[in-house]
């Protein structure tokens, strides 16, 4: 195979995701989304498009819900990314639990993106109506058809949850 | 080991190997299930893996291993049940053996076996020894009124791993050394690479290799963003071969011309002609479908490992023992040296299942080239535009009348593609005079009682690969017939549900089914101003399902379905759970087709790239689903798909009742919702 070396075009990037730092060398604008990926190498965040239109790779930056396929890495550079996995310590997070409890997943490869879409709305809204979790969450697609059991489990989580929780 | 289909540790946890693909409709829940009623282990200990490709873990109804048709319980309803008996009684004998007891003075309960004088030993105390009892042939399953499992609606056991990112799709796969490659098809299907100038992707920091494989050219890199960067740069002169002209357009004209003349007699009672020629009324309609995508969730992809004497694969497949085939072929391997691990599936909807193998042939294709473990990722463009679609079909419906609304005659000529001609499936499924089962499947068996009945096929050759996708004929069978019930219930001056009924007398769990569905939608009751109700019925998978749709016309005139009310009867329901969750994704997925739905062509290129053009149901647009599950003593019957037909017509015909517009061709255009 082709050997070259592709050191001096990358860029050294120092990253905090889930409350920890990592160094990645990677071209400035690469998406977010593909850093967490195949650099960082969690992979609980996922590609469906990459063109913004399906929630499927949503993260938190400093909190709010992000498309990372659409989001540089050279725009996220010392800014808080939580990922799926950094939600909660062992996916105690309200909306986690609610999922769990109103058996939401189907396939599962879209409830990253909608689990976290949901974090960062209730932490915003506490208590969201119909209309607001539409509002939030109509840019998500599931193919697997489960949005019945994530209004539930978006009502459920709202329900249990103390607001300190929602805010982590 | 036990059996091929569990292991019990020393810490009593029970492994269950379940032998067909997770793909989100419950199996890694529902197959346990079955183990578990008989097996009595603790439910909270089992784990679930998934099976590794061998004649053990075969379909019980295909021969060959693998995941579709919606068969997955019925396929191991008796298989798994005598597993888990068969397991339970070696349990209990290696305990009786350990007491020099009688076994009929122990019985098995909870993970433990039990004595009558109440001395116990767990299931991870007595494993070991129960793997040297020979196999009880002949056990005794439960008397169905025993269940303690089956029926209940217990929660999915892979809901944790996909709630928190740990759970591994095909995609998430990362194995030593691995590069990532994308690769570029050629835009009309059938094309062939002319000339490749690869200068620029070479250049493209990260890429490490750009090779030309059957399917096209790999760009192959040390992650995806810089192998899509690369192959984005490709320069490529393509030579489109015969298919360069294809278009929807003369897809269609073609097709309305066929349809004027009959083709292959399916199925032929009575004489329709001259039934057609004395009825009362007579109605003739046309009907069309598009070529659809599957659009799983999770683009395709395929982890390879080839090495000069193994072949290791990790992927998202519903047809373990046909595509190990096909990558032993490309391999030169032998398929037993060729492993795969099934992941979870992002969805598949038959896509995971295709008969060339295609994503798994591709990625071995590469991984020979490159002569290093590779993930080969389709974007979501390819996968859009990767071809084995729904066909599109053209329907030419005639149907006749009687002055009291029995349907007297009916002529249904049917043209499109065949989706088992060129696959193993070809045998059983393609008669000898050249029907396909599944062109003509919910058409040639209508459950309405009419006297003179022809239904015949038109089997066209399109370069345009198709493929079973949810529900496979149905998909559009049940669009066609039901909507033509709805003219023909109009025509009669009837009410579209005591037509179906009255022509039901003969067919108790279709009528018991359409019953439930009306009667728990209010049918005949009044609706907001603006709303109306459509109804379908449709039996696919040996299950029935009735829908009313509620639909009014939002502001911009698109159609809103406010509310679906299912009833289904899938014989005896292991899990009520699932079989609710399958018939509102079953729901979703069809109203998704029947409102945006549609590849189109043109110039032999498809029109779609990605979501925003091929576009989903979203949430906001999502209708409450209520489902109504008969209660059965049946064995079990298909749930996964048999949703997902009826769903087009029930809103088809509430839009037809509101607005007076009859939708005859899919996707639902707009334009056809103004009020007339
Ligand atoms: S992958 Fe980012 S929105 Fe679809
Ligand atoms: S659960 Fe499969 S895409 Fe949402």
């Amino acid at each position: 195979m082709a050997e070259k070396s592709d050191q001096e075009s990358f860029l050294k990037v120092k990253l905090n995701v889930n409350r920890k730092e990592y160094t990645v060398a990677v071209q400035p604008d690469t998406p977010l989304l593909w850093v967490i990926r195949d650099e960082i190498g969690l992979t609980g965040t996922k590609y469906g498009c990459g063109i913004s239109v399906c929630g499927a790779c949503t993260v938190h930056v400093d909190g709010k819900a992000v498309r990372s396929c659409r989001t540089h890495v050279s725009d996220v550079v010392g800014k808080e990314i939580t990922t799926i996995e950094g939600l909660s310590a062992d996916g105690n997070h309200p909306v986690q639990k609610a999922w769990i409890e109103e058996d939401v997943p189907q396939c599962g490869y879209c409830h990253s993106g909608q689990i976290m879409t949901a974090a960062a709305l209730l932490a915003e809204n506490p208590t969201p109506s119909d209309e607001d979790i539409d509002e939030a969450m109509s840019n998500n697609i599931c193919r697997c058809g489960t949005y019945q059991r994530i209004r539930s489990a978006i009502h459920r989580a709202s329900a249990m949850a103390t607001e300190g929780e929602l805010k982590k | 080991m036990l059996n091929p289909f569990v292991r019990i540790a020393s810490d009593e946890t029970v492994t269950i190997i379940v032998n067909h693909s997770e793909m989100g409709q419950g199996v890694y829940t529902s197959l346990p299930m079955l183990l578990a009623e008989e097996l009595e282990c603790d439910w909270s200990k089992i784990v679930v893996e998934a099976a590794p490709v061998d004649p053990s873990y075969n379909h019980t109804q295909w021969g060959v291993q693998g995941t579709g048709g919606s068969t997955s319980v019925s396929s191991e309803w008796e298989r798994l049940r005598k597993v888990g008996a068969t397991v339970r009684e070696m349990l209990i004998a290696a305990a009786a053996d350990t007491w020099k007891v009688d076994k009929e003075s122990c019985q098995a309960q909870n993970g433990r076996v039990i004595h009558s004088s109440g001395k116990h030993l767990t299931y991870g105390q007595l494993a070991n020894k129960a793997a040297t009892i020979a196999e009880p042939k002949d056990v005794q399953l439960k008397d169905p009124s025993e269940f303690k499992i089956i029926g209940k609606p217990l929660k999915r056991l892979d809901t944790p791993e996909k709630t928190n990112g740990k759970g591994v799709f095909g995609i998430d796969v990362n194995i030593p050394g691995m590069l990532v490659a994308v690769v570029s098809r050629p835009p009309v299907f059938g094309g062939k690479v002319r000339n490749l100038n690869a200068d620029k992707a070479k250049a493209v920091p990260g890429v490490k290799d750009v090779v030309q494989v059957p399917s096209g050219v790999a760009v192959v890199a040390s992650g995806f963003w810089a192998a899509k960067v690369g192959r984005d740069t490709l320069e490529i002169v393509w030579d489109d071969g015969d298919n360069a002209t294809l278009s929807t357009d003369g897809i269609r004209e073609h097709y309305a011309e066929l349809s004027k003349a009959p083709g292959i007699v399916a199925r032929k009672d009575g004489d329709p002609q001259q039934a057609l020629q004395k009825a009362a009324k007579v109605l003739s309609s046309e009907y069309e479908v598009p070529y659809l995508a599957h659009a799983p969730m999770e683009p395709l992809n395929c982890v390879v490992d080839l090495r000069a004497d193994s072949c290791e694969i990790w992927t998202g497949t519903q047809a373990q023992t046909l595509h190990r085939i096909a990558a032993a072929q490309v391999a030169g391997l032998d398929p037993d040296k060729v492993k795969i691990h099934t992941t979870l599936l992002g969805g598949a909807f038959g896509r995971r299942g295709n008969p060339q193998a295609d994503f798994v042939v591709m990625a071995v294709q590469v991984a020979k080239a490159i002569e290093a473990p590779v993930k080969v990722v389709w974007t979501r463009e390819d996968d859009t535009r990767g071809g084995w679609y729904r066909p599109m079909w053209h329907d030419r419906i005639t149907g006749g009348i009687d002055s009291d609304g029995n349907i007297v005659g009916w002529r249904h000529t049917i043209v499109g593609q065949s989706i088992m001609t060129g696959t193993p499936s070809e045998a059983v499924m393609v008669s000898s005079d050249g029907i396909d089962e599944t062109s003509v499947e919910g058409a040639k068996d209508i459950p309405y009682s009419i006297p003179n009945i022809v239904v015949d096929l038109h089997t066209t050759k399109i370069g345009v690969p198709v493929q079973w996708w949810r529900s496979v004929g149905h998909s559009h069978t049940a669009f066609v017939v039901e909507s033509f019930m709805d003219e023909l219930a109009h025509a009669a001056c009837k009410d579209p549900y005591e037509f179906r009924h009255n022509l039901l007398a003969n067919q108790p769990r279709h009528r018991a089914v359409l019953e439930l569905a009306a009667q728990k939608a209010g049918w005949g009751t009044a609706l907001p101003e603006g709303h109306s109700r459509g109804i379908a019925l449709h039996k696919s998978f040996s299950s029935f399902v009735a829908q009313v749709a509620e639909v009014s016309l939002s502001s911009s005139e698109e159609a809103h379905v406010h509310r679906v009310v299912c009833a289904i009867d899938c014989g005896r329901v292991v899990n009520p759970n699932t079989v609710e969750a399958q018939v509102q994704s079953g729901i979703v997925y069809g109203l998704s087709a029947a409102l945006y739905g549609a590849i189109t062509l043109k110039d032999g290129r498809v029109q779609q790239s990605n979501f925003n053009n091929y576009k989903m149901l979203t949430m906001n647009k999502a209708p409450k689903v209520e489902v109504h599950i008969v209660s059965s003593q049946e064995a079990p019957t298909g749930v996964g798909e048999p949703a997902t037909p009826p769903i087009a017509a029930a809103v088809a015909n509430a839009i037809f009742a509101l607005t007076g517009n009859r939708i005859r061709r899919l996707p639902v255009e707009i334009k056809e919702l103004k009020k007339v």
